[in-house]
């Protein structure tokens, strides 16, 4: 369902993603797991058509993000790491919006809106505007929309940053769910070792944009002969803090670096 | 074409529910209006230029949709910064019709404006000679919304951030408001200012306007109206290019 091919992305003279090479088969759940500035997100950009990359091949179902955008737009869902909401308009408007840009039918828009929202406790404020929200309850609202409409692929950049436990299992259930009664291929990252443990199937470790290690959440275990995946993902990738970067105000340190050469 | 629609929508309601922007935006074209229309009046009386309340009026209208349409149009940051931008972007719709909701919903937005500060000059005096002509005024004033929301696109789409946004402001938007002929005539200026002020767009909108609204025009409607539309074409493909240039 993916397949990435030496993939590199270069910000300047920055290697963010670094020659990586993985398969996701379809049905598949998928952990990419790595420390802070690893080169997660700069792949789920490339992936879902917001970033070119620098070289190598990129496939989803078997099609490429940068040649059929308007394909592959049309097969994933992405919840991303950082707010995409309009503060302005309200939950429901938010849901409305995002129905209207996945084009489904006005009827089951209407019906699943009701049933996410339900579900991830929002239906009461259904009518506030987003900015009177709470971190939280922003962070739910992400969730349920993205869960809208049925993609082949979901993409779930750090899902869970910032919510509560009750939240979080709601959203695994429902995740698991998905992917058991509609087929639907899971990509996700996330911080939370234990999560990945318990809902990955297979899990790519990657650390300073290169994949140190791949396979199921066992594998990794006897891999590095570690009891925890989370001992194993800190002997895979070492106990130095990472700093994040490539920003904006980075990226452009970085060139003003360049220019005054 | 829902797409297009909903985005338009969301302008819209966006704009409605922000009432203190809709009134700080009418501050400045109002403090241009009663300052400059009653402070110069009379000096414009005497040499033989007629009411400027009633020149400047169209010049004021014309204001308010530059600043209003520019500043919708460069919104596009605040979604960009916001991170709605993104939702949109990753969305199996052409980028082109997410380029065109926008556009139209800055558009439809500073319309609004202009129709309010058109009410304001009405209030302070100002009367339209032909009511007969006031559609085609109103066509005007959808011309200058587009031709500068699409500028705002284009801006928005080029810029990664706010910061350049004085700059925009000092060397774009007050530039094309100053050398429009807003607030002064066309007639005799000298060499150089003449020649800029032709290569201006909003020039041709305000003429446009007081042709229709004030039956008194320098370059007359119907060159008005060309101008105008061509320029309107060429900022939609800009801004269209650029758009779908837009890297997250």
């Amino acid at each position: 369902m993916i397949r990435v091919q030496h993939l590199v992305k270069r910000f300047a003279e920055f290697a963010a993603v670094d020659d990586i090479s993985f398969d996701v088969a379809g049905g598949e759940i998928f952990a990419f797991l790595g420390p802070n500035g690893a080169g997660k997100t700069t792949t789920i950009k490339m992936l879902t058509t917001l970033l070119p990359p620098t070289s190598g091949t990129l496939e989803i179902d078997g099609l490429n993000p940068t040649e059929h955008q308007h394909e592959v737009r049309k097969r994933f869902g992405i919840v991303f790491q950082d707010p995409s909401l309009d503060q302005d308009l309200t939950a429901w408007e938010n849901m409305d919006l995002h129905g209207v840009l996945y084009h489904v039918p006005r009827k089951v828009r209407r019906e699943r809106s009701e049933t996410l929202l339900k579900l991830f406790e929002l239906w009461e404020r259904k009518d506030s505007p987003v900015k009177q929200f709470s971190g939280g309850m922003k962070r739910r609202l992400e969730i349920a929309r993205g869960f809208l409409h049925t993609p082949k692929i979901l993409f779930l950049d750090e899902p869970t940053l910032g919510l509560d436990p009750q939240s979080r299992n709601q959203l695994w259930t429902h995740v698991k769910n998905l992917n058991q009664t509609e087929g639907v291929t899971v990509f996700l990252t996330t911080h939370y070792m234990d999560e990945a443990d318990r809902v990955a199937q297979r899990i790519a470790v990657i650390d300073h944009g290169r994949i140190v290690a791949t396979g199921s959440p066992a594998d990794l275990k006897t891999q590095t002969g570690k009891e925890s995946l989370e001992d194993a993902f800190l002997a895979l990738t070492g106990t130095a803090i990472r700093d994040e970067s490539a920003g904006s105000a980075d990226q452009m340190r970085q060139v003003a670096k360049i220019w005054s050469r | 074409m829902e797409a297009i629609y909903i985005l338009w929508l969301r302008e819209l309601k966006r704009c409605a529910r922000s009432r203190a922007q809709i009134i700080a935006s009418l501050g400045q074209p109002l403090l241009y209006l009663l300052v400059l229309g009653f402070g110069l009046g009379p000096v414009f009386q005497k040499a033989g230029g007629g009411s400027y309340l009633q020149f400047m009026a169209p010049g004021v209208i014309g204001m308010a949709v530059l600043f209003s349409s520019v500043f919708s149009g460069i919104a596009l940051l605040w979604d960009r910064q916001f991170g709605f931008l993104k939702e949109t972007l990753v969305a199996p719709v052409p980028r082109i019709e997410i380029m065109i909701g926008r556009t139209l919903g800055a558009a439809t937005t500073s319309m609004i404006q202009g129709l309010l500060i058109t009410a304001v000059c009405l209030v302070a005096g100002f009367r339209p000679v032909s009511l007969a002509m006031v559609p085609l005024g109103f066509l005007f004033l959808a011309l200058i919304a587009i031709v500068f929301a699409a500028l705002g696109t284009t801006i928005g789409s080029s810029l990664q951030d706010m910061q350049a946004f004085p700059m925009v402001m000092n060397f774009l938007v007050l530039p094309i408001f100053f050398l429009s002929g807003a607030l002064f005539p066309l007639d005799h200026l000298p060499r150089a200012l003449g020649i800029v002020t032709s290569a201006d767009p909003l020039t041709y909108g305000v003429d446009g306007l007081r042709a229709t609204l004030i039956g008194r025009a320098h370059f007359g409607p119907a060159v008005d109206l060309v101008v105008l539309a061509i320029v309107a074409v060429i900022l939609l493909c800009l801004g269209a290019w650029r758009f779908s240039k837009i890297e997250i």
